[in-house]
């Protein structure tokens, strides 16, 4: 038997979020909801799963094929799981003028990963600029900011992870 | 230094300033109701005459631009909120939705009144999180005050305002491509002309405006035109709200006059308050990572539009970022260009093939493989992706090819010698820690 995308309480969500989301765009353009309806999916999901992308793109009325190339576009979307950190270390200029380079070593260091890698726990990646340059460095962990990062602080953080 | 009265900035730090109460407390939403009482095309030219321009970027004259949607259309118009804030050095309009959404809100919906428009999308980055939090807070408490909704502050006026979350692309904030993303597909920019006021979002006239533009539109209605062109200079009235970032001691967002200069900003202890100890400026980026880097010699110039167009650079998005003398520059130009190579979204070759051959010349250069021919090189790539001097050549779709190839012209020409000495002694300089030399991982 296929395995179900959803659990009966996800697709109740996933069906009422979607109906709140089409009510802010013309009944002729539901295919232009793709954005928040893939950010909906990967609320639900963690990420994009093929199942998840048809549903999608059926319930707005376009093409799975719309629907991955939207996916892929954009570097918030997963079309893979990805671990359950995903830790993205901002090394464009202002953070490097403030030590993201040592950042990006540190993590690399204790987690045991290199930048652009991923395993079963954590994703670690080097991300463009965050809008936290006056609080450099920045490191996002899924989508939290952690910013005016020092080596305290980044240890203090890392000792969460579970 | 020119002080001037705070319009953007003027409730933050006030407890509850990101309230309904706590706007409403200062006077928030007078200015909806004294434009309510006006025609809409008063309001208008009340934004024409103020000389209010364009923050996210362009420097575009904001009324003129409204001005430019048909007036005898039959299609609905659209209001589509820039919150994209994405060049690097650049973090000013984050502030705004979180310290003030309402003030963002308030100019969403006299501009919508001006407009006639009834649906307004405010496209807000992807790793916005906590700020759109914020943001769609705000949203529900002027929903259910009856701000927004079916009507528009008590007037029979329907008005939807609804935040739709990007999710990580630059390219995105660029006007063109925020509507392709906005109707649901990869932002790859669209020729122009038409401009979006004409033909935008769902073939319908669209105005795009910058978060911080729409947050000084209440301002202006409330206090007038003449009071907020007298702010600044003859061409672009009100203030500005610079970021301030990199080497120096007190990063942050300042509200500052149109003529307020980079050496004020970095120096004024109420400003940036100096730089580090034993730190001297080498060089400046005064308008976000696109906007060509002046020299310390330069900084006598006011942040304004037309002030950093005569020296060749731009205001930009008024991201300002400071580098000392002991960082590296060919460091710091590979990885800016590193940055465009990464955001350009491949439709146009020039920029799609270009900006990684900068890229890969630039790492050559720093790591000691440099070669006689590498800069004529480099800077013939930057050429083909746009000429420089003056801005705006370039053989792009979009201004991200400029954006891309103005750093690579302007450091490599202000800067040679650095650029030079790394291909003469086959090695960088500055050894292996050519930069992160402050701050709390030093
Ligand atoms: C590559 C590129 C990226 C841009 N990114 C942004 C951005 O993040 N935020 C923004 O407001 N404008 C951005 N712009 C400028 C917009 O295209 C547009 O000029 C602006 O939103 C218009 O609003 P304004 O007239 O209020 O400044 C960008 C332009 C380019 C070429
Ligand atoms: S440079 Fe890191 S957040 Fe802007």
């Amino acid at each position: 038997m296929a395995v179900l995308l959803f659990s009966a309480e996800q697709q109740q969500k996933f069906d009422s979020g979607l109906v709140e989301i089409l009510s802010h765009y013309p009944a002729d353009r539901k295919s232009a909801a793709m954005l928040p309806a893939l950010r909906l999916l990967q609320s639900l999901k963690g990420w994009l799963p093929p199942a998840g992308l048809e549903q999608v793109a059926e319930r707005l009325g376009t093409t799975r094929e719309k629907a991955y190339e939207v996916a892929t576009f954009y570097v918030m979307f997963f079309t893979r799981q990805p671990g359950k950190y995903v830790l993205d270390v901002c090394t464009n200029l202002s953070c490097s003028l403030r030590g993201a380079e040592k950042v990006l070593a540190a993590l690399e260091q204790k987690l045991g990963l290199k930048a652009g890698s991923a395993n079963d726990r954590f994703t670690l990646r080097e991300t463009e600029c965050l809008a936290s340059c006056g609080t450099g460095p920045c490191l996002q962990v899924n989508e939290d900011h952690h910013e005016s990062l020092t080596p305290a602080k980044l240890d203090a953080l890392v000792a969460t992870f579970t | 230094m020119i002080e001037v009265e705070k319009v953007i900035t003027k409730n933050w730090g006030r407890p509850g300033s990101n309230t309904l109460d706590g706007y409403r407390s200062t006077g928030g939403y007078r200015a909806l109701e004294k434009a309510l009482a006006q025609a809409p095309a008063q309001v208008t030219e009340e934004v024409k005459r103020s000389n209010l321009r364009g923050r996210g970027g362009a420097g575009f004259p904001t009324g003129m631009k409204w001005g430019f949607v048909p007036k005898d259309n039959p299609k609905p118009v659209y209001l589509a909120v820039n919150a994209d804030e994405s060049e690097p050095g650049t973090f000013k309009d984050r502030y705004i939705l979180e310290n003030d959404p309402h003030l963002l809100l308030e100019g969403i919906a006299i501009t919508c009144y001006a407009l006639n428009c009834h649906q307004a999308y405010i496209y807000s980055r992807g790793e916005f999180k906590g700020p759109s939090a914020t943001l769609d807070r705000a949203i529900a408490e002027a929903y259910a005050a009856g701000i927004f909704g079916k009507q528009l502050m008590g007037k029979p006026f329907a008005l939807d305002v609804y935040q739709v979350r990007g999710a990580g692309a630059y390219i995105c904030g660029e006007e063109t491509a925020l509507l392709e993303s906005l109707e649901g597909k990869k932002g790859w920019p669209r020729l122009k002309p038409p401009f979006p006021a004409v033909v935008g979002l769902f073939g319908a006239p669209t105005v795009v405006n910058n978060v911080e533009t729409l947050a000084n539109v209440p301002a202006i209605l409330d206090r007038g035109a003449a009071w907020y062109a007298g702010l600044g200079t003859e061409k672009s009235g009100g203030t500005r709200l610079i970021c301030l970032s990199g080497s120096v001691n007190r990063p942050g967002v300042y509200e500052c006059s149109m003529k307020t200069t980079l050496k004020e900003l970095i120096f004024e202890p109420t400003l940036g308050g100096g730089m580090p100890p034993g730190r001297q400026v080498k060089a400046v980026i005064p308008g976000g990572s696109s906007a060509p880097v002046l020299s310390a010699d330069e900084l006598d110039v006011a942040m304004e539009f037309e002030a950093l167009k005569a020296k060749n650079t731009m205001a930009g998005s008024g991201g300002v970022i400071v580098m000392d003398d002991a960082t590296c520059l060919v460091r710091s130009l590979w990885r800016v260009a590193r940055f465009y190579a990464e955001e350009s979204c491949g439709q146009c070759t020039p920029c799609r093939e270009g900006t990684p051959w900068q890229t890969r010349i630039l790492r050559k250069i720093e790591e000691g493989r440099g070669e006689a021919g590498d800069l004529e090189l480099l800077l013939h790539v930057a050429s083909t992706i746009a000429p420089f001097p003056p801005i705006g050549l370039g053989n792009t779709i979009c201004a991200l090819g400029d954006a891309a190839a103005l750093p690579v012209h302007s450091f490599v020409s202000k800067f040679k010698l650095e650029f030079q000495s790394h291909i003469a002694q086959r090695k960088c300089p500055f050894g292996d820690a050519p930069w992160g030399h402050f701050g709390g991982f030093a």
